[in-house]
């Protein structure tokens, strides 16, 4: 088969598997968009801004397991992509970007929509590539699905001059089954010294703590996780990137923990003796204050990555592994012991739990006048049966929406934690929507968020993905707010918007169904109303209460044992500080 | 605690900025840098000096490991090793003081490597801190200027960095 360069691109996505392409054109790119135009296998997703085209695949890949694939022209398309790649880079998501690159010839030139794209994402990508030869073009492809989707994963960005998909030079084709890469061979299987070593502290464990993250959806390792956390019968708390994972609903889950988890998470990890962290990466809204971190604890810390073990907090047993592999080891060499864990000291350990936990940390006003957003996911919940794909923005909204929706299944939370990429909400519920068009797909937003990607409500009405947008309107960056009110006395510095546009008109205009809730009522059936119309895009603008806060909290540079509370649970807070 | 970490990199465009961006954008501090071809054309041999707590190197040894492009690196200060580092030294003469730096030249074991009328290149091999002794000996107001490689190194004993 002899092929050009455009269409062996093309035809590697095809034989990776690739389903949708999300992408914008421009003239480096106009050679691959010819050949896309003659071809259906790969369906090409035109979003209205490059920025949407990588979160909309990155969020594909974070629904499915599946990398995202984008592609972007140069210079402009190719920066207004690095946003979406850093995001991916943070949350470690298997993504392919393609951008385009002015003609070989004229590089370094300051040529007409020339940037550096390899130098621009080098620090937010897990590897690039410049392709210099329309020969090296399928083996850099193989290369760079099999980088982004191997270890711990991440985005890859290949970057091709426009004189490589030259559609007049022809060359025969062959797309590499297998790759090997000399310098590349990720972790597979865990040290089985290390694991015997970790076996013996859970088994001699008085207060264990199960610390589980995005590694365990990444390496899709629910299942062990499910079985070893119950039958080592350990409380299990899991972070912003790991929900899901183990059921947030099953009595085991002690909730979220870290800067805006809960009260019985967080202290349990505090009085802890030992931890067995799992695909997690020790992150400051995680840990606190450093010094103060599990001061009793001894920890075992299962990752693909060894960058990411001792990185912040020492560990005392680092396992580095697959974590699919490692648990299926820590399982088969559980089964073979006679010890079992301590009943007596976990007894005593789930008791001192139980009381955290009836302090009922998430606890808020529910006789209030206003809308309270924790109410709204809650109702979210329950229309949705909680079998919904929930994508979110960031700011307060993203944290109830983590709170109050208990995730039982992977997958089904999808959110950027790690940049924390407001813009993020709209594009990815896209992507989720085109990953699983049969499953409800709601979007959490905030009035903020929303607007950075607002755009994409058009593509959302060509490709026809009826998703849900939940807008908790608060009339301000309530995360801001929120700091401002604790840290800078009230002083509101433009963390709000006086010119908030009218979210149903604009709905309307997109061609969409808009909705505006006010009362607390008729929160409930709005949501019915909204998901019962199966094949619209709704976008619901609910007007919450202005001064709501997210609780607990953890101010920063405090340690885990020093969470700020709600004053008392249900107290209504000072309104004239709004 | 000083380091000198040995790397094995692909002989690719961009391999040496991966390195040098990994310093800059994690604040590592980097003293000096070598690196070209091996025998193999296809591999480059880095020599990069650093300082830092364990934690610290342990954290670089791991990231640039991380590196795709990487194929294998060591610690040279983990085990016993030889280091070298070139230096040329161009100083002003006159007939009074060649007697004089030829003297020194000769007792840090340096090369006269060019002369005019009025000045020297020196060249001198050997441990850092003999190079340091060799130009602090030297008069101040001599020295037109120096350029030094920076130290390569190799560990002791029959094993070596290959792969
Ligand atoms: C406004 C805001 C507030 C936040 N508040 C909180 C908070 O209160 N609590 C909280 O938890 N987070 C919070 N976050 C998120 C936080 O910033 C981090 O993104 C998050 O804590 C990181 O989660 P993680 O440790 O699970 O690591 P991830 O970023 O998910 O990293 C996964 C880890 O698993 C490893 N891994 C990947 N694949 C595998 C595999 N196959 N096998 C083994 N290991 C693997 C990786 O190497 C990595 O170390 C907040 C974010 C925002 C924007
Ligand atoms: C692109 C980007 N810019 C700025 C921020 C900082 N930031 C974090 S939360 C937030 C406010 C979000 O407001 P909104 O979307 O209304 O959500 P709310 O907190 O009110 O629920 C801001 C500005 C960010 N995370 N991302
Ligand atoms: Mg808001």
């Amino acid at each position: 088969m002899e092929l050009s360069g455009g269409q062996i691109v093309i035809q590697c996505l095809k034989d990776e598997g690739v389903e949708y392409l999300f992408g914008y054109p421009g003239g480096a790119v106009l050679h691959l968009y010819d050949a896309i135009f003659h071809q259906e296998d790969v369906k090409h997703i035109l979003v209205r801004h490059e920025q949407a085209a990588t979160h909309a695949a990155d969020a594909y890949a974070r629904a499915t397991g599946k990398p995202g694939v984008v592609l972007v022209t140069s210079g402009p398309g190719a920066t207004n992509a690095v946003t979406g790649i850093a995001t991916a880079y943070m949350d470690s998501i298997p993504m392919v970007v393609i951008s385009g690159q002015v003609p070989s010839a004229v590089i370094g030139s300051d040529a007409f929509q020339e940037v550096d794209m390899v130098g621009i994402t080098r620090p937010c990508v897990k590897h690039n590539f410049l392709v210099k030869d329309v020969n090296d073009i399928a083996e850099t492809m193989k290369k760079a699905f099999y980088i982004a989707t191997t270890g711990r994963p991440g985005p890859v960005v290949i970057d091709i001059p426009k004189d490589i998909t030259d559609p007049n030079i022809l060359i025969p084709y062959k797309y590499p089954k297998k790759i090997k890469m000399r310098s590349y061979s990720p972790a597979t299987k865990g040290h089985p010294g290390q694991i015997k070593k970790a076996i013996e502290l859970l088994l001699a464990a008085q207060r264990p703590v199960i610390y589980s993250g995005g590694g365990v959806i990444l390496g899709e390792a629910s299942e062990e996780l499910r079985e070893l956390t119950r039958s080592l019968n350990f409380p299990i708390t899991q972070t912003l990137m790991g929900l899901g994972a183990y059921p947030a609903t099953d009595k085991q889950s002690i909730g979220m923990l870290g800067m805006h988890g809960t009260y019985e998470a967080n202290l349990a990890m505090h009085e802890s003796d030992v931890i067995l962290a799992i695909g997690v990466r020790f992150d400051d809204r995680v840990t606190g204050k450093l010094a103060e971190f599990c001061p009793h604890s001894t920890i075992i810390h299962i990752d693909i990555d060894p960058a990411s073990i001792s990185k912040t907090v020492k560990v005392a047993v680092p396992i580095v592994g697959e974590v699919k592999i490692v648990l299926n080891q820590m399982l088969a060499l559980l089964k073979e012991q006679k010890t079992k864990p301590s009943k007596k000291a976990l007894e005593a350990w789930w008791s001192r739990i139980e009381q955290w936990r009836s302090v009922n940390c998430l606890e808020f006003d529910r006789g209030c006048e206003f809308i309270k957003p924790q109410a709204v996911i809650e109702q979210l919940y329950e229309v949705t049966k909680g079998d919904a794909f929930i994508t979110s923005d960031v700011g307060q909204h993203q944290m109830f929406a983590a709170q109050f929706y208990p995730f039982d299944k992977p997958r089904r939370w999808i959110n950027s934690g790690g940049l924390g990429t407001m813009g993020f909400g709209l594009p990815a519920a896209i992507g989720v929507k085109l990953a699983h068009p049969d499953a409800d797909v709601a979007c959490v937003t905030g009035e903020a968020s929303i607007q950075m990607c607002i755009q994409e409500l058009s593509t959302a009405l060509q490709y026809k993905t009826p998703i849900k947008i939940i807008n908790l309107n608060n009339r301000y960056m309530g995360m801001v707010r929120q700091w401002q009110e604790f840290s800078y006395e009230s002083r509101y510095s433009h963390s709000y918007m006086d010119t908030i546009p009218d979210f149903v008109k604009l709905a309307e205009a997109y061609g969409h169904v808009g909705i505006r809730v006010e009362k607390p009522e008729d929160v409930k059936p709005a949501l019915e109303k909204a998901f019962a119309l199966k094949d619209r895009t709704v976008f619901i603008d609910i007007m919450t209460d202005r001064t709501e806060n997210v609780y607990p909290m953890i101010e920063s540079g405090k340690g885990h044992q020093e969470m700020t509370l709600r004053v008392a649970p249900g107290t209504p807070i000072n309104r004239e500080l709004a | 605690m000083r380091h000198i970490i040995s790397i094995l990199i692909e002989n690719e465009a961009g391999a040496l900025s991966r390195v040098a961006g990994l310093f800059s954008a994690r604040g590592y501090n980097i003293e000096s840098l070598t690196v070209a071809p091996t025998e193999d054309p296809t591999l480059s041999r880095m020599t990069l000096v650093t300082r830092g707590t364990d934690e610290i190197i342990e954290q670089i040894t791991k990231q640039l490991n991380k590196l795709i492009d990487v194929v294998k690196l060591i610690d040279l200060a983990e085990a016993t090793h030889v280091e070298r580092e070139l230096m040329l030294v161009k100083v002003r003469t006159c007939k009074e003081s060649r007697e004089e730096i030829n003297r020194l030249s000769e007792i840090f074991r340096g090369k006269i490597i060019d002369v005019t009328s009025n000045s020297y290149v020196i060249e001198m091999t050997g441990p850092s801190d003999k190079l340091d002794a060799f130009v602090a000996a030297l008069d101040e107001n001599s020295i037109i200027e120096t350029v030094r490689s920076g130290p390569t190194g190799l560990s002791r004993g029959e094993k070596g960095l290959h792969l």
